[in-house]
């Protein structure tokens, strides 16, 4: 379909790290099915606080699974810090842009990301 | 790698006779049918040829149809020529909820000028509801417009019956036949409506030609002004070679009923009962029985329509989708929305329409190709993880 990227259509065809972490360190979930969209993240994070696996499940578009995947693939081995500093523009350039219209609504993976970092920091500072 | 087109309710490939009809006048003929000179009597004679084939498709009398550019356009002329035309009788127009937006579109125009707008409400089948048709109507109704049947999905109204009630009403009824003319047999007589809309794309014709018939007395004030072409009510030089192929295709239509019905019911059939043996948690939308003989739409739950779309597409079959993402105005389908299908399943909006070039084969290859799919999406779909552990 002409209006995506290759690296969209690449990451859509081929997502990376599709799946759910069954003792996640954290979990972020984002938008709902009722507009379009929703995201799941599960995050892994080993002792020297960087994150060891990272897995989505997303509803949505072509560009909302390419976005999740594409931010799986950025966020693996970031420290959590590093992590929060991943931007929605900085996936949507990294996948070769976005259509205009879907930058809004489907380019939710790095707000999914960062719940999930949020999720394990705050369940960190209970224990 | 196979290629499979199913999607005939965008546009229908041409016929190769209208094709044949219609090269002359992309060429030699190049004469404008207003003209006086030989030239223009050629063209002249060939849009008039056209005429009697288009009215010959609807029992209609040739005189009383106007070619236009498509069906958004018929639709149009009909929405607002109409209510203009009787401006001073009232103003207050009933549609159904699940009309094109070149008709509800159309129509939210004139709300925004003064006029009041009542939407017909429908059943989960998308059936209009007659009686709500009957109370709608009151002595400012100026024009009742209900389609003939609805493409997104499928279901065929009652269009005599409501005729019928608008006529008693002394209201004049519009049908937009665009999803329908062609597949399914038309009578204007017998329908009892005051104007239709038809467009040659969804009839094997091309795209750029359309037609509105209206009903001798009928008033209407054009929407196109300009020269006298089309009886005056539609100005502008005519689309001759579009107008030609509407025509031929408009007349192979009506010798072909039956067998194109049959055909084309067939492959609906053959889908509706082969695909949910193959894919859990599917609903047809739309009547089960009072349907479109081309038309086979579901929705599937727990996946969105864009990923089946594009996974399709990478396997050689074009279709469409009423999901909130695939719409360029990223709103949800509001003929699914009206059938009360909630928003989240409608997100799952798949419409596989057939063509008379479509075979049996082509539905089993998508019985194949698209199982997958859906289970590969699943995969991915936090919706149906949920499921899935609710479910135990």
């Amino acid at each position: 379909m002409a209006q995506y990227s290759d690296e969209v259509m690449d990451h859509f065809t081929n997502p990376r790290n599709v799946g759910e972490i069954e003792d996640a360190d954290g979990v972020g979930e984002v938008g709902n099915p009722v507009c379009g969209d929703m995201m799941t993240f599960y995050i892994k994070v080993d002792e020297d606080e960087r994150l060891e696996d990272v897995k989505f499940k997303t509803f949505g578009c072509g560009a909302a699974i390419a976005v999740s995947s594409m931010v799986s693939e950025m966020a693996k081995g970031k420290t959590v810090d590093e992590a929060l500093q991943i931007s929605r523009d900085e996936v949507a350039e990294e996948l070769g842009g976005l259509p205009k219209q879907k930058m809004h609504c489907s380019n939710l993976g790095a707000d999914a990301l960062h719940l999930a970092i949020e999720d394990y920091k705050s369940k960190k500072g209970q224990s | 790698m196979r290629e499979v087109y199913l999607d005939n309710y965008a546009a229908t490939p041409p016929l190769p006779e209208a094709r044949e009809a219609m090269l002359p006048f992309l060429g030699d003929s190049y004469g404008n049918a207003s003209s006086l000179h030989s030239r223009g009597d050629a063209a002249r004679e060939a849009v008039e040829e056209a005429r009697e084939k288009v009215a010959a498709l609807i029992g209609a009398n040739a005189e009383e149809i106007i070619f236009t550019s498509n069906g958004t356009e018929a639709n149009n002329l009909a929405v607002k020529g109409i209510t203009a035309g009787s401006r001073r009788k009232g103003k207050h127009v009933v549609l159904s909820a699940v009309e094109h937006f070149s008709v509800l579109h159309a129509a939210r125009s004139l709300e925004k000028q003064g006029y009041e707008l009542t939407l017909v409400p429908v059943d989960e089948y998308g059936v209009i509801d007659l009686d709500e048709l009957a109370s709608a109507i009151d002595e400012d109704t100026v024009l009742v417009s209900i389609m003939t049947a609805n493409g997104e999905v499928g279901t065929i109204q009652p269009i005599t019956e409501a005729a019928r009630i608008a006529a008693e009403k002394e209201v004049p009824f519009h049908t937009d036949a665009v999803a329908a003319a062609g597949s399914v047999p038309l009578d204007v007589g017998q329908l009892g409506v005051s104007a239709l809309s038809l467009s040659s794309d969804l009839i094997y014709g091309t795209q750029g030609a359309g037609a509105l018939w209206l009903k001798r007395g009928v008033r209407l004030i054009p929407m196109l002004d300009g020269g006298v072409q089309e009886g005056g009510r539609r100005g502008g030089t005519e689309n001759v070679a579009g107008i030609v192929g509407m025509g031929k295709a408009a007349e192979l239509a009506a010798e072909n009923m039956a067998a194109r019905s049959a055909h084309l019911g067939g492959l609906r059939d053959a889908m509706i009962a082969g695909l949910p043996d193959k894919v859990e948690h599917l609903y047809l939308t739309g009547h089960p029985t009072q349907r479109l003989p081309w038309n086979a739409s579901f929705a599937v739950e727990f996946i969105e329509g864009e990923g089946m779309l594009l996974f399709l597409d990478q396997q050689g079959v074009a279709v469409s989708s009423g999901s909130a993402c695939t719409s360029r105005a990223l709103k949800g389908s509001h003929v699914l929305s009206a059938c009360g299908i909630p928003a989240e399943r409608a997100q799952g909006s798949i419409l596989f329409s057939f063509g008379l070039q479509n075979t049996r084969d082509d539905v089993d290859y998508v019985l194949e190709v698209f199982p997958p799919i859906v289970e590969r999406l699943r995969q991915m779909s936090p919706l149906y993880a949920k499921f899935l552990k609710e479910r135990g």
